[in-house]
């Protein structure tokens, strides 16, 4: 099928899948067909894509031209391409496992769950083909605006407050800087196309690199660079399968890979360096891996300890992308793989214990292992994919930033990675150990009476699936690295 | 010679007389549905005309210009033209319900004939080529306006149009006596006679003392009738206490029509030259926009009457379009101008549904709009939707204004400015996420089941202007394009 029209897809298939949920929603087994239906489809699509050999040359499609010369366009390059293939992939999983969730749980408001699902998958898919800043910037604001409800699913007032947090960061940062910085760049180099190798003036005064940088680093707050980063772990008050899809992948993904995409298709590898400014983003970068990382050894909420990770795991994409060597980009979209498959694995299985065991805090998990092995043995491999050990998908991408920053100068940095490794170790292997090796001890809420087993078997099989790709990540890292290769034949 | 153009003005005149000879209530509505629909017709030909043609000039009775009145159609006017027209049109199919249940019956004849006056004010404001003709205009619009809100239903509806009335009336008055001057130093008040005469005046005569001082109460004048910050004292109790449909009609249309003579006052008649270079408006007009944005959104943040709210709001989209018109570029008129376009389509949106919402449960408090996220699903979507534009949110008609706004203001280089711009968009953000908040995510205080919708009646004219919220945040050839035309046209006094 022609590429045009499979991008379109991409967009259309969630939104038309919203639709049919909607209508859906008084006849359950129908509406979470619809929904498993139109996430197949949609990663049938992606895939599409990937194997039609002229997708990535076709060019852009133009769908509306609001003002002259800033257009709706989408076009796919290799970046987008990854990233939609990720989301998409995962999303069929996460809807395979929130049913088991939803169910299991008796939640309340399921349809609109499932519809906004959908509709934040729609938004990812456009921002992962976004031509522009203009149509990213779109994207970007959809993705926001419908993941809310998401956050503020359970309508108390724990819910609303976390939502009020989400949405204001968010929103303020894409309003008040990214929405200036888009102006900004279309003033300065009369065009907002990724171009690869960048559309600013290589005549740009550096002072102004350096704030223009300074912009979109912080206006794009889905990248959850410190301190903008606060939204992430009072996003935690949504059901865990949003936590998964959106907040470990789609939406914190989608910050990261806008910042990628602003290093290589708006600046350019050659303004950022002359002017110095990616050292900014290298600063800050590191600065979150570490601060994070220290932060969530204190956290005892499993899911905050999970969003403190992400935080410093995310900051790994956008240090690897502002090295701005080849290799240093193949290690930064590695890491977009290999920490989505692991990050959703733990986050499921923080989801399966607390439907299995009603726990949400770390130091409730002695001895939990024996009672669901499956779940905890997933969330094991998990922890090596993201402390960076074989034979999980993170040890790849650790390798190559590794080299990325052997070759590129920037010794200092080896230490930052080697620090964040031991405090990954420091607050990982803690709750691995005592799920496995502790005795379990009892509460008076919690007897040996209270039996539990694992989760609905959707949720089991759910995480067993992303366990497994992290290792399949591991032995076959090819798809990804040819990927990058073609970003810098491209570039 | 094309009648239109003044057929445009006269059939609600002449309407209106005839809602009020009827006895028959729903008669009265029929006659100003149709007269309105008539003129939103024949205000499309007049745009599509002066579009491909050019300007239309109509001189009454056959007397040429300088002795008799003429009216003058151009791009600017063509717009304004259509923003009240449409906007007359779509708040009367509005009106037949939602005035039945907020308007007293035995007032209800008048008050269609009344909403027919005003347009017909309105609209030869904007069309007529004669200063003093405008000024009548002026005040038959004003006067019906007082009117209008007086008829709400709580008794501070008065209060409100007494308030109104004094404001108003001092407006008007400084404009006239600024007309007056004018006339006293020229000896014509036709507009282009007027704009030939005053550029003879050299610096040094005294006569240009007088102009300062037209100038000086004219600016004055028209501050108050569009509500510029200082001057706003007037609006919110209007607007609050106003019958739903008048304060659709109003918010939707009055204001613009005060920019409306403030740019053709300052452009076309005194010079771009004399008032931005001399007597730099762009610097007077700077300051109060400003703070418009700012704290008139500050304000609507505190607010638990929503329509209180949503006037607050308009003041400070007023600093927008003010804000453009002081950038004094063409790429700041512009965007002032597409601003007054924009800004109808989304105010007389968001005032349609608190006109549902106040037919629904009675009135339009923040408490009211608990569960109506469920009671009124595409009341509220409508709400979510307008909310959007008015925050600037992309792919609706306020991002389009916003973003060629901030672009103007960083052609000339006001950083601070832009800050201001997007601040003002957040502030947006807060003020209606509180009610999205409370609509969607806090329990209906009463146990009821079921959806209680708006008649159908409501919500068509209430979606025509979301739809059209969307369609001119895509597809922005139309409007823009006329704003760029009537930037131009006034940039160069009018000649066009």
């Amino acid at each position: 099928m022609n590429s045009m029209v499979l991008m379109q897809l991409c967009i259309l298939v969630p939104l038309v899948g919203a639709l049919l949920i909607g209508l859906s929603s008084r006849a359950p087994n129908i509406r979470e067909g619809v929904t498993l239906m139109s996430a197949a489809l949609l990663f049938a699509v992606v895939c599409g894509l990937y194997l039609n050999p002229d997708a990535l040359t076709a060019g852009a499609l133009v769908l509306a031209e609001p003002i002259a010369g800033i257009a709706i366009k989408l076009e796919l390059e290799p970046l987008g391409l990854l990233f939609a293939g990720i989301a998409s992939l995962l999303w069929l999983i996460t809807s395979l496992y929130t049913i088991g969730y939803m169910r299991a749980n008796n939640e309340q408001h399921q349809t609109r769950l499932y519809v906004c699902f959908a509709i934040a998958l729609a938004s990812t898919m456009g921002i992962a083909l976004a031509g522009n800043l203009f149509t990213l910037f779109i994207f970007y604001e959809t993705l926001t605006l419908s993941t809310y409800p998401l956050v503020a699913h359970n309508e108390d007032e724990d819910a609303v407050i976390g939502g009020r947090y989400y949405l204001g960061i968010l929103v303020s940062t894409s309003i008040g800087l990214l929405l200036p910085a888009i102006i900004w760049v279309w003033y300065a180099g009369s065009s907002i196309d990724f171009v690869p190798g960048g559309v600013l003036p290589l005549n740009m005064p550096p002072a102004s690199v350096w704030v223009l940088l300074f912009l979109f680093a912080f206006g794009i707050g889905k990248a959850a660079l410190m301190p903008i980063h606060r939204w992430l772990p009072e996003a935690m008050v949504a059901p865990t399968p949003v936590s998964a899809l959106l907040h470990a992948v789609a939406v914190v993904k989608a910050g990261v890979f806008c910042l990628l995409k602003v290093v290589v298709y708006i600046f350019g590898s050659e303004i950022l360096l002359q002017s110095g400014a990616n050292i900014l983003l290298i600063a800050l970068a590191s600065v979150t891996i570490v601060a994070a990382s220290l932060i969530a050894l204190r956290q005892d909420n499993l899911k905050r300890r999970l969003a403190y990770s992400t935080v410093s795991q995310l900051s790994y994409i956008t240090l690897a992308g502002a090295i701005l060597t080849p290799v240093s980009t193949t290690a930064a979209m590695l890491h977009m793989a290999a920490h989505a498959f692991g990050k959703i694995t733990l986050f499921f299985g923080a989801g399966a214990i607390y439907t299995a065991a009603h726990k949400t805090r770390v130091s409730e998990l002695n001895g939990i292992g024996k009672r669901m092995p499956w779940t905890m043995g997933a969330f094991a491999i998990a922890t090596l994919s993201m402390i960076g050990v074989p034979p999980a998908g993170g040890f790849i991408s650790k390798w190559y930033l590794f080299q990325g920053i052997w070759t590129s100068g920037y010794g200092m940095l080896l230490l930052v990675l080697l620090l964040s490794t031991l405090l990954n170790c420091a607050y990982f292997i803690p709750i691995v150990h005592a799920a496995f090796f502790r005795p379990e001890t009892y509460t008076p809420e919690y007897t040996p009476a209270q039996t539990h087993g694992e989760a609905p078997w959707t949720m089991v099989l759910a995480l067993c699936i992303t366990a497994t790709l992290s290792i399949v990540l591991f032995c076959c890292p090819d798809i990804v690295v040819q990927l990058a290769r073609l970003l810098h034949g491209g570039g | 010679m094309n009648h239109l153009a003044v057929i445009q003005v006269i059939i609600p005149l002449l309407s209106a007389p005839l809602c009020l000879l009827l006895r028959w209530r729903t008669g009265a509505w029929l006659i100003a549905l149709v007269a309105t629909w008539t003129t939103f017709g024949v205000s499309i030909v007049l745009f599509r005309t002066v579009t491909l043609h050019g300007a239309i000039t109509y001189d009454m009775g056959g007397w040429p210009a300088p002795w008799g009145i003429n009216y003058h159609i151009d791009s600017l006017s063509a717009l304004v033209a259509l923003i009240v027209c449409g906007i007359a049109a779509l708040t009367l199919a509005y009106a037949h319900k939602s005035a039945k249940h907020e308007v007293r019956p035995e007032s209800l004849r008048a008050f269609y004939a009344l909403l027919l006056i005003c347009q017909a004010g309105l609209l030869g404001i904007a069309l007529t080529g004669d200063a003093f003709n405008m000024y009548v205009f002026l005040e038959i619009s004003s006067l019906s306006a007082y009117a209008l809100i007086g008829l709400g239903q709580r008794r501070r509806a008065l209060r409100a149009a007494f308030q109104y009335l004094i404001m108003g009336t001092i407006g008007a008055t400084f404009i006239l006596i600024g007309i007056g001057l004018l006339y006293s130093l020229t000896g014509t008040l036709n507009i282009q006679d007027l704009a030939a005469r005053v550029v003879l005046i050299p610096e040094s005569a005294y006569g240009h003392r007088t102009l300062i001082t037209a100038f000086a109460f004219l600016t004055v004048g028209f501050s108050l009738k569009l509500a510029l910050f200082p001057l706003h004292l007037w609006l919110p109790n209007a607007y609050t206490y106003a019958p739903s449909v008048v304060t659709i009609f109003l918010a939707a249309t009055a204001t613009k029509v005060a920019v409306y003579m403030l740019l053709r006052f300052s452009f076309c008649i005194l010079g771009k030259r004399f008032v931005f270079e001399q007597l730099t408006l762009g610097n007077i007009l700077l300051i109060p926009s400003l703070a418009a944005i700012l704290i008139a959104s500050l304000v609507a943040i505190f607010q638990y009457d929503i329509k209180r709210m949503l006037a607050y709001s308009s003041i400070g989209q007023i600093g927008y379009m003010t804000l453009g018109i002081s950038l004094n570029s063409h790429a700041g008129l512009s965007a002032g101008i597409l601003h007054m376009f924009n800004h109808a389509l989304m105010k007389g949106a968001l005032f349609m549904v608190m006109g549902a919402v106040a037919y629904r449960t009675g009135s339009v408090y923040l408490s009211d709009f608990r569960g109506l996220g469920r009671r009124m699903p595409w009341t509220m979507a409508a709400f979510v939707i307008g909310g959007m534009s008015l925050m600037g949110i992309p792919l609706t008609a306020g991002f389009i204004s916003k973003w060629l706004l901030v672009e103007a203001t960083l052609e000339v280089g006001w950083w601070p400015v832009t800050g201001v711009v997007l601040v003002g968009s957040l502030l947006a953000v807060i003020y209606i996420w509180r009610i999205i908040e409370t609509a969607y995510f806090n329990p209906r205080h009463e146990i009821e089941h079921g959806t209680d919708e708006a008649p159908l009646s409501l919500m068509l004219p209430m979606w025509t202007l979301i739809g059209a919220n969307i369609y001119f945040g895509i597809n922005t050839t139309i409007p823009l394009q006329m704003a760029k035309r009537a930037a131009t046209m006034l940039i160069s006094g009018g000649t066009l």
